[in-house]
């Protein structure tokens, strides 16, 4: 069942490759032309970079997938990326686009030898408007330097995730990615304005406008947002950000069972309200990897004691008393209820514990892969499932006899209880193909069950192409071809990603 | 027989309210300090200091700390920062309040006291402890512990002026304290330059902590919520009969220079050209 199943992965794979062409000294020779030296890395003649340094290129973050790619292009400007595209459009050579690299699903990284093009060098900010909040920058701009860029204007970036040092607003739009910040400010296809694309012919496509309301016809930027860049090359974004929160704050509650995850996130919603900007759930063995690889100070002993699982509280507001006197309210309520739904808590007092608390939340994907080789399943699912889900999993490795220090070392769950997206993990000694054969479809199946998503917003990537049928009908994946042969119809926009 | 202790240790934990150091400090349009509308928190180096005398607590019997004050002396939001000292396991505080300084943005470092004036108001206080006696409910002062400087005027002056007022010894910048309550002493390790000191002095005495000594601990809710029915004592400076009228007179506060960013140069013989330019000579 398995090698049939792989089998017809590598049919459909080699179907896509059939009609595309490897990159050639030529080829190499000519992008020396369009681009400037440093924006040609290539292992072929005429420029012939060594190969390890393509291999952070070549990688993916977790290390699970390796392409082969002779040539990295690292353009500056939308004109060199067109050029770059109408290059490869004519000669049929397949491209990934690549941002900062830290996609979970194998997405950024080729299958093959498809030419990488990098956006890193497209870092610039165009404009920023303080009083509208509408910021528009260059698509290789990486997050964290937006948010520092927006932040003397009191505006933040409507996004926020673990990656943020690295991640690229080209590839957060790309991704659509969630993040924990998505429960106050809503996913991108809210907050992107507006996009500038380089479609797969290396046409420009100039979607670049600032407007909050703009209902003339099909909303096109839409397509790109979450297409993992099988549509086109995103070169600039305009995205509408956020007035700073004048006050924050954060707790970490300790639960004594998962069941009181749900009561909890309906008393904190009721009570914070407006101010309630996250709600993130952590269980036990998440925690203690967090801990273990020094991701933001732990809890004392006696604060974790009989814990089964934790939450994340955040508060954001615009004024410190009234935000604090909510949140002492709740916590007061939560302590002397009858029957409290948390064991204790700690409330940071300063921002530096306010960070080290989140440390241990966003921490958690940094833990899994220091502490081994991660099976990631990104999925929604009803909140009040998600022990039940972590709990089935491990038990089906148990009974596969693959629970053990040699196989599967940790099962856990850690995620956005709000957006009822759950991250299971399964932490290996190494990726095998009988762990592989264990959870696959078992989880897939189990989020169909639940009529869940297989991917809440790492994407589809090269991952999990053949387990779209459990999140999407017939009906559906049929359009999706027919877009993508519509924008692409010589297929060489990151195939045998999304779609096989 | 073993000599038991005469009596348990009072430990005294000063505090300060300052701008918290995650903030940009930007200088005030008057020029006269900076900008004190923004996110305060305890100075670190105190949080540091009440750390470590619940630790103290913790690691001796506990009844061997009869008592564990913090005591600050600044305007009326200071209070927050002895609730964060209680909810950390100080028993109790005293808040020697001050004004709130006339407007809070352009205020100038007016609204925080000079060193001197906290050394002698916490000398008055001290010595208010022990007149009173343990018999008059007083808690005479065995061990002070307080930051090596604060975060904001980064004068670093006061535990070593309230040595001198007091008399006692000193033990600054501690990276370790052992203490010995039968001999009542202790043994610090104090950072210095290019190493560390071990120093042994006799109680009552005078710790200023460094930043490597502990980390200090999150407050739990339960804690927190105790915290609040923890008793506060609130005085006037006058009440101690101390005056804090500055000594110090603050004429002008600006920024410090914009950096220029770094040029490029194109080859190393660029580059010593540069070097030779701007007077670096080989040797
Ligand atoms: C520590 C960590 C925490 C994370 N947390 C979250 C989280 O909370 N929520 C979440 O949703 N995701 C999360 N992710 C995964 C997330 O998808 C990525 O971090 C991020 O959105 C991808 O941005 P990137 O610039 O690294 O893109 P890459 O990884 O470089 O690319 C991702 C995909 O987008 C395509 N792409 C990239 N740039 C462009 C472009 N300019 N034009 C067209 N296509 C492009 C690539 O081809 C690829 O398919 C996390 C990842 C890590 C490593």
């Amino acid at each position: 069942m398995l090698s049939r199943r792989l089998f017809a992965r590598c049919l459909s794979s080699r179907r896509v490759f059939s009609t595309l062409n490897p990159v050639t000294d030529s080829d190499v020779t000519h992008f020396t032309r369009i681009l400037s030296p440093s924006s040609v890395l290539s292992t072929l003649s005429p420029v012939s970079t060594p190969h390890d340094e393509l291999d952070i290129y070549n990688t993916d973050w977790m290390g699970k997938y390796r392409g082969k790619s002779t040539t990295v292009l690292k353009p500056k400007t939308t004109e060199e990326v067109s050029e770059i595209v109408k290059w490869c459009h004519d000669k049929r050579i397949p491209i990934v686009p690549q941002g900062g690299n830290t996609g979970l699903v194998g997405g950024s990284v080729p299958l093959k030898d498809e030419v990488i093009l990098s956006l890193a060098n497209m870092s610039n900010v165009r404009s920023f408007d303080p009083v509208s909040g509408i910021l528009v920058a260059d698509a290789g701009c990486i997050l964290q330097s937006l948010t520092d860029y927006v932040a003397p204007y009191d505006h933040i970036m409507p996004l926020d995730l673990g990656a943020k040092g690295s991640c690229q607003i080209g590839g957060n739009v790309s991704t659509n990615a969630g993040g924990l910040r998505l429960l106050r400010y809503g996913s991108l296809h809210g907050s992107v304005l507006g996009l500038e694309v380089v479609l797969p012919n290396g046409t420009i496509l100039d979607q670049l406008t600032s407007l909050r309301k703009d209902n003339t016809g099909y909303d096109l930027k839409q397509l790109f947002i979450g297409a993992e860049g099988t549509l086109g090359v995103i070169t600039g974004v305009s995205i509408l950000t956020a007035p700073a929160p004048q006050a924050s704050n954060n707790v970490i509650l300790a639960l004594p069972t998962f069941d009181n995850v749900v009561p909890l996130f309906k008393t904190v919603k009721r009570q914070l309200s407006e101010i309630l900007s996250a709600f993130e759930f952590i269980d036990r063995t998440a925690y203690n990897l967090a801990v273990k690889h020094g991701q933001g100070r732990a809890l004392s002993d006696e604060d974790v004691e009989g814990a089964e699982c934790f939450i994340l509280v955040e508060t954001s507001g615009g004024r410190r008393e009234h935000d604090e006197e909510k949140l002492a309210d709740l916590l007061e309520h939560l302590l002397e209820a009858d029957k409290p739904l948390i064991n204790t808590g700690v409330l940071a007092q300063n921002p530096a514990q306010f960070s080290s608390l989140w440390a241990l939340r966003e921490g958690v994907t940094e833990a899994v892969s220091k502490e081994g080789k991660a099976y990631k399943y990104d999925i929604s699912v009803p909140a009040a499932t998600f022990k039940q889900v972590v709990d089935t999993t491990r038990d089906h490795l148990r009974s596969k006899g693959l629970l053990n220090e040699d196989a599967v070392k940790h099962v856990l769950g850690y995620g956005h209880v709000g957006d009822g997206n759950l991250h299971l993990n399964i932490v290996a000694k190494a990726y095998t193909p009988e762990i592989q054969a264990a959870l696959e479809p078992f989880v897939y199946e189990i989020v169909a069950s639940h009529r869940g998503s297989v991917s809440a917003e790492h994407g589809i990537g090269a991952m999990k192409t053949h387990a779209l049928p459990y999140s999407k009908t017939e009906v559906s994946i049929a359009l999706m071809r027919k877009i993508k042969e519509l924008f692409d119809p010589r297929g060489i926009m990151n195939p045998g990603k999304v779609l096989e | 027989m073993r000599p038991s202790p005469s009596r348990l240790l009072n430990i005294l934990v000063p505090v300060k309210r300052a701008v918290d150091y995650a903030v940009k400090i930007r200088v005030n349009s008057s020029q006269t300090g900076v900008d004190l509308n923004v996110k305060h928190s305890m100075n670190p180096f105190d949080e540091i200091a009440v750390e470590e005398a619940i630790r103290l607590r913790e690691k001796h019997s506990p009844s061997t700390i009869s008592s564990i004050q913090a005591i600050t002396i600044g305007p009326p939001k200071s209070i927050d920062t002895l609730r964060t000292a209680l909810a950390m396991g100080a028993d109790s505080a005293v808040h020697v309040e001050l004004p709130e300084s006339s407007s809070s943005s352009d205020a100038a470092s007016s609204s925080s006291p000079e060193p001197l004036g906290v050394a002698k108001t916490l000398k008055a206080w001290i010595d208010k402890q022990q007149q009173k006696g343990e018999g008059g409910g007083g808690k005479p002062v065995d061990l002070v512990i307080l930051g090596k400087q604060s975060i904001d005027d980064d004068l670093g002056q006061t535990g070593q002026m309230l040595a001198g007022l007091l008399g006692w010894g000193q033990a600054t910048y501690a990276s370790k304290i052992e203490l010995d309550v039968e001999k009542k002493e202790a043994k610090v390790m104090r950072e210095i330059d290019g190493g560390s000191e071990e120093v042994r002095v006799k109680l009552p005495m005078i710790v200023t902590t460094d930043l490597r000594l502990n980390e200090p601990r999150y407050a739990s809710l339960p804690n927190i919520m105790k915290a609040k029915k923890k008793p506060v004592e609130k005085l006037k400076p006058s009440d101690l009969g101390v005056d804090l009228t500055p000594i110090m007179e603050t004429l002008k506060v600006t920024e410090p220079p914009k950096r220029v960013g770094g040029g490029k140069v194109e080859s190393v013989d660029e580059l010593v050209e540069k070097l030779k330019e701007h007077g670096f000579t080989a040797v």
